[in-house]
Order: C-alpha cells, then structure tokens, then sequence
C-alpha cells in the first residue's frame, strides 16, 4: 500500500491529460466526419457505396501498425505531404500530439463511422420524405430529424469511438512516437514501464484506464437511458 | 384542377396514368401493389415519374419535356403517410412547427390554434409515442394543416387502426377536411372508406386506370370487369353476347333476355352478394330464365351477416350469396332456395 501511495505522489501525470485531450478531440472529429461521411454514403450510388464503405472501414480491419505505417508515408517531412504542410503552415506532424489525433482519428473514426451509418439506415424514409413535404430543407431533416431519431445508435458510436480513441496505441506510436510530456500516452507509457520491469506503476495507469473508461460508459448510458426513455420507436 | 399523365417503371412494374379531374374530393381504389401510391408519391414529388407532367391549379409540377420538377419543399402538398411519420423525437407543438417558416412567436400561435382545432388540448408537450393511433393521426393532420397546402394526400389513412375505432375517425376524418377549401386525394384499397369519402372516383388495377367518373355511378355501374372486382362485386363470369338483347352465360348456366341494349364490347357479367334473390320452386313449377340453380358448399356465420358460398350445380362455378339478418328467419324456415334469381337491375354488364 504505501509503496503504491509513492508511485501515485511521484508519478507524472501527464500521459493521462495527453490521453484524455487527444480522445476528446478525435471523438469530435470522428462524430462530425463520421455522420456526414455515412450520410454521403447511403445517398450514394451502389458501387460507390461498396467502394467509399471499403475505404473507410479499413483503419478498423488493418492492424494499426499498418495504417501507422500509411500515415508516417503521408506525413514525413520527406514527403510532399509533410512537405508541403510544414513548408506553407509550419504544421509538424510526426513526432507531435497533432500526430496523436491524427493517429487516433484515423483508427476510431471507422467506429463512429459504422454505427452513424447502421443507425441512419433504422430510421423510416417516410420521416424524411414527411419533413419534404413539409418544407424542411434537408439539412434541417437531418440534424433535427433523422440524427435525433438515430440517437441511440449515434451515442453508441461516439461511446464506442472515444474508448478507442482513448487506448490507441500502435498507429500513435508510429506516427507521434513516445515523448515524454507531449507524445507520451497512458498506453505508450504503460508499454514503456512494462518494457523497464516497473509492474507497479503499469498496474497504477492500468487501473486508471479501466476507471476511466467505465465511467464514461456509465455516465454515456445514464445521459441516454434518460433523454430516450419516453421515445417509441418502430 | 388536377392533371396527371405520367410513366414510371420499376423492375417489372410499369405505372401508367392519365388522369383529369376537378373535384375537390378525389379517391383511387386500387389492390395493394396497383401502383396508388406511387401516383401519390409522384405528386407530392418524393418520387420521379419516368416521364410526363403534372399539373395542380394551373401550377407546373413537374414536365419532364419541359425539364420542371419543383421540389416537394415547394410543392405546397400535404402528405399524410399511412404510419403518419410523426417525428419520433418532438412533441407534438414541435411536429406543427417543424416545417413553418414564419417567426417563432408566429409559430407558436399557429401551434396553438392547429392543437385546438384538432382536439389535441393538452397533449402538445406529448411525444407521438405516447399518442394513442387516432390522436396520432390527427396530430399529423395538424401538422400538414399548420402548412397550409393546396393540397391534401390521404395515404391509406386508416389501415394502421383498429377495426373498431376506424369507423369513427374516418366520420371525424371527413368533418376535420369539410372546411379545407383545396383538393383532397385518398388512396385506399378499402371501397368503403372511397365511397364515404370521395366524390370522383379513379379504379386502379396494375398501374392503370381502369375506370374513372363519379363514385356512385361507379360504384351502381362499374362497367369494366375490373372495377367491379374491386368495388366489391364478388361475383363475375364470362358471358355471350348474342344480339342486342340476348347473353348467354355459360358458368351459370343461363341465358338472359334483357330489356336493355347491350354493348358489343360485354364480355362479362357480374352480380353483387347482396343481390340475388332466393327463389324455392313449388313442385310441378318450371325455372324461369335468370335463375341459378345452386347448391351449398360452405357457409361463414358473421355476427350480421351470413355468407353462403355455393355452387351452380353443372359447371360448379363458384356463386357467392350474402345474407342480412332479416332473412335468416326465412332461410330457417324454407330450408336452402335450389335457386338464385338475379334481376335485371342489378346485372352488371361489364367489359
């Protein structure tokens, strides 16, 4: 116990803020790309449909080492990409937490992705085809009709989407690498101090993480199970 | 004033329909499948017909040779969908003002004065969830009127009702649209909601129109064999047409001599259920011309009704024959008629 308490007052805390800004904001790029993104695919047409699907779904299926791997090839500073963005806006990427949530992003966002898509195509065409005749723009339909009616499936994927985004480790650390007060999050830093024997302090960020992520699942199905409870659906 | 002419294909079914009409209270009777609300569908704009035009009150909807197809935002169409597609997430207040335009104050006030006329006091703050299917119906109803549309569609309204309850929402259905001065158009498949409802009638069959005029006269005279099939006429053969005044029917084994002229173009004949007269033959007495002779093969006891479904006793044609209540004494005390009598009135001569 008390050589517990030493590791809590000594240990930094830093890999914990890194972890939590970068799921946040991933988990907002995510929600914003993910529901525009299965809103274009389910109005597009079959072939597309099958190849955009493809396209988007493979940061989940592909090891992240691998999608790691594309996004150090896209985004080295000896490459146009990288070139470019440093050479025009002073943007680094590698080596950066702006590599983080790219990283984090890129492997979370075919999660938030699916399910916006699966709860979009649940919801009744007639609703749409109602608020056309009432004179709703399609944009007003779908911010204040289908989302809201996809709701539980929405919440879901941005639940689900942060807990990834939360724990990524292998497309982080090829692309962000492990830099201690920048890059360095809980999951890199668990991998660090398991590889120097420091079980205790991996059981700590251990322990930490799995808090974390219950929480925000409770917390998620508390805010749901009470905005839902009163809305029929068929 | 309504103009339709349109085509639309779909996998194998071909949607054909050319339609003119200016009564206000219009009804297309049609099976499921016959392409009714397609048509609908294609006016309110949610659906593209392959070609044509369509014109409402003067308005342009859609032509395609023309290249016009207003979108349904400013078609100004109400649409009333058969699960009524309330939006599942507002309450009713924010299902009327959905689709208003004006400001929020102004929203508000049309709010108030759609769930007063349509007797939802009280339940504005509800989700459509917690409604029950008829105040369902008349918040969607609402919600198209706070919209002010020229016009009306009326998509099977009643099939998601129980039976029980939809004889009197169709009774408030057409008292809530007696003061709506625009057109409405009600697709059913149920011949006795069109008939209540609709002035002019439109029989649809496999994405035609098979007859079109004016519901009574259709309804006592359908004319096309179709179109007594489905204004409910259960029984229809094949007949002959000898001369002017003579038809053979062979399925029932009779022949008719008739007062009136008939139309080259008659190739069946029909007679309702309801229409047929029993006739029990004295011993010694001869059957006349127009007369069935059936025999019983099954019979369904409805609480006020029963139906008797016979035989001719040659070719075995099917002859279905109901019974209302004042007769069943009758029947019980006579036994079966051996004959079914079926007077010239209410022979349908149909093509």
């Amino acid at each position: 116990m008390k050589e517990i308490m030493e590791i809590l007052n000594n240990l930094d805390w830093s890999p914990l803020f890194i972890s939590i800004k970068t799921g946040i904001v991933a988990t907002i790029i995510s929600f914003f790309l993910g529901i525009y993104a299965a809103r274009k695919v389910i109005k597009a047409k079959p072939w597309v449909k099958a190849v955009a699907d493809g396209i988007l779904t493979l940061p989940m299926v592909l090891p992240p080492t691998v999608a790691g791997f594309f996004l150090l090839l896209l985004f080295s500073r000896r490459r146009p990409v990288g070139i470019f963005l440093y050479e025009t806006f002073d943007i680094k990427v590698v080596q950066t937490w702006l590599g983080c949530i790219i990283a984090a992003t890129v492997i979370a966002f075919p999660l938030m992705y699916r399910n916006a898509r699966a709860a979009f195509e649940q919801v009744d065409v007639n609703l749409i085809y109602a608020g056309r005749t009432l004179g709703m723009s399609e944009m007003a339909i779908f911010w204040k009709v289908v989302v809201p009616t996809a709701g539980p499936g929405i919440i879901s994927g941005t639940i689900l989407t942060f807990a990834r985004a939360l724990g990524e480790y292998g497309a982080t650390s090829m692309l962000a690498g492990n830099i201690p007060k920048k890059t360095a999050t809980i999951s890199q830093r668990i991998a660090m101090v398991v590889q120097d024997g420091d079980y205790m302090t991996a059981g700590v960020w251990v322990i930490i993480v799995m808090l974390i992520a219950f929480g925000v699942i409770v917390l998620m199905n508390l805010i749901s199970g009470r905005k839902m409870k009163n809305i029929k659906r068929w | 004033m309504i103009e339709i002419n349109i085509s639309r294909t779909l996998g194998r079914f071909h949607l054909n329909m050319e339609v003119k009409s200016d009564s206000r209270r219009i009804g297309i009777l049609g099976a499921s499948g016959c392409g009714k609300s397609m048509t609908l569908g294609c006016i309110a704009g949610i659906e593209s017909p392959d070609r044509g035009r369509i014109v409402l009150e003067g308005r342009t909807l859609y032509d395609r040779d023309q290249k016009i197809n207003v979108k349904p935002q400013k078609r100004k169409i109400g649409y009333l969908f058969q699960n009524y597609a309330l939006f599942p997430t507002m309450s009713v207040r924010k299902n009327i003002m959905a689709g208003l335009k004006c400001g929020k104050a102004e929203q508000e006030q049309i709010a108030d004065k759609m769930i007063t006329k349509f007797q939802l006091d009280g339940l504005g703050d509800r989700l459509p969830g917690e409604l029950s299917g008829g105040q369902q119906q008349r918040a969607a109803l609402a919600r198209i009127m706070a919209y002010e549309p020229e016009v009306i569609l009326l998509d099977e309204p009643f099939s998601a009702l129980d039976e029980f309850l939809k004889d009197r929402l169709q009774q408030e259905l057409i008292q809530m649209l007696e003061d709506y001065p625009g057109t409405v158009i009600l697709v059913s498949h149920s011949r006795d909601e069109i008939y209540r409802f609709s002035d002019e009638l439109i029989v649809m069959d496999q994405g035609k129109v098979v007859c079109h005029g004016n519901t009574e006269e259709t309804f006592d005279c359908p004319g096309w064999k179709e179109a007594a099939r489905l204004t409910g006429c259960k029984n229809i053969t094949e007949a002959i047409r000898e001369d002017e005044h003579h038809l053979q029917v062979p399925g029932w084994g009779i022949r008719f001599t008739l007062e009136q002229q008939i139309d080259e173009e008659i190739r069946y004949v029909g007679i309702r259920a309801h229409d047929f007269e029993p006739i029990w033959l004295a011993d010694g007495e001869q059957p006349e011309e127009g007369w069935i002779k059936v025999k019983v093969d099954s019979v369904a006891k409805l609480p006020f009704e029963h139906k008797y479904f016979l035989k001719e006793l040659e070719k075995q044609e099917d002859v279905c024959w109901f019974v209302q209540r004042e007769l069943w004494e009758v029947l019980e005390e006579k036994g079966m008629p051996g004959w079914l009598k079926i007077p010239e009135e209410k022979l349908l001569l149909l093509k």
